[in-house]
């Protein structure tokens, strides 16, 4: 399998996210946020960091960026997209997800291990954990609240698309304690904290952040079985 | 010339903890019958022949506000020289 990941002017979590890719047991393939050829991936992933310096809002700029309209395209015809942090900002910019991410409420930027609480496990990026399963990962942000309307926040509750909250300490004042996002279809899905830097023992307060990688290579293999399946019986 | 004005401000239900802490600051200055303050952003857009305002209005719209979470209003400054003056 291969799972894009994208370098913006300004990305920094690229090259850990690529690892993490790695570490999962796919090839990580660099794009290049100029180039729109998306190089037959069958995933991507959308890195942290501070794409175009942040400027205007945080993600406003990238959204318009060559590879982000091909992706925006793919992602709609249902490629799996994570977006992590900037790539959850740029998401939202691309109104592939509902809601902002705005100044954290207290102002201040937060850089620490946060629990969350797995919400859904019926995405392309969460399958391989337990709803309601509690997960250790870095959570860094200075624009991460996360805001809706109410009718938008009851849709996404009703509808099962809170990935994952907050727990014991929301960060930054996001909305109904939400880290995590995802589409309709749940192929498009937005994180705030980092789940590529809790994959090694060695840098990570855990290995929980593993199972978005594994989860979408589970999502795949699975596309591709009912794909054959099908095909096997036209 | 003429110049597009474009002000960008959160919308009024959107919390602004910018404003907040500016407001909160005032006191320190001796100033004491402030209630509220908010952020926003001014954008000047120069054309460079009449100034457009629908596509001032376009490029409002898609980049400059992000309609989730802020408004935006347009106006143009007719004599940008006499403005300077």
């Amino acid at each position: 399998m291969r799972i894009g990941v994208v370098t913006f002017p300004g990305s920094l979590d690229d090259g850990d996210a690529a690892r993490a890719v790695r570490l999962a047991g796919a090839d990580a393939v660099r794009l290049w946020h100029g180039d729109p050829d998306l190089h037959n991936v069958d995933a991507v992933v959308l890195p942290g960091g501070f794409s175009y310096g942040d400027y205007l809002r945080c993600g406003a700029i990238a959204r318009f960026a060559p590879a982000m309209e091909s992706i925006i395209d793919a992602a709609r015809g249902g490629l799996p997209v994570l977006g992590i942090c900037n790539g959850f900002q740029i998401l939202c910019e691309a109104h592939l997800l509902p809601g902002a991410l705005t100044r954290n409420q207290h102002l201040h930027f937060r850089n620490r291990d946060q629990w969350l609480r797995v919400e859904s496990a019926d995405t392309a990026w969460t399958n391989t954990f337990q709803p309601g399963q509690e997960i250790l990962i870095p959570v860094k942000n200075g624009e991460g609240c996360y805001v809706a309307d109410q009718r938008t926040l009851d849709a996404l509750e009703a509808e099962g698309r809170v990935v994952a909250r907050y727990i014991r300490g929301n960060p930054n004042g996001s909305q109904r304690d939400i880290a995590a996002v995802t589409n309709e279809a749940g192929n498009v899905v937005g994180i705030m904290p980092h789940p590529e830097h809790a994959v090694e023992a060695l840098t990570g307060p855990s290995l929980d952040g593993l199972g978005f990688f594994t989860s979408v290579l589970r999502a795949l293999a699975g596309a591709t079985a009912g794909a054959s399946h099908a095909g096997g019986h036209q | 010339m003429a110049r597009v004005v474009v002000d960008v401000m959160l919308k009024p239900e959107i919390l602004d903890p910018q404003g907040q802490a500016v407001a909160n600051a005032l006191p320190r200055l001796g100033v004491t019958d402030v209630s509220s303050v908010r952020i926003g952003r001014r954008i000047e857009i120069e054309f460079t022949g009449e100034p457009d305002l629908d596509r001032a209005r376009e490029i409002a719209d898609k980049l400059l506000a992000n309609p989730v979470i802020e408004d935006f209003d347009i106006s143009v400054v007719e004599d940008v020289k006499a403005e300077v003056a």
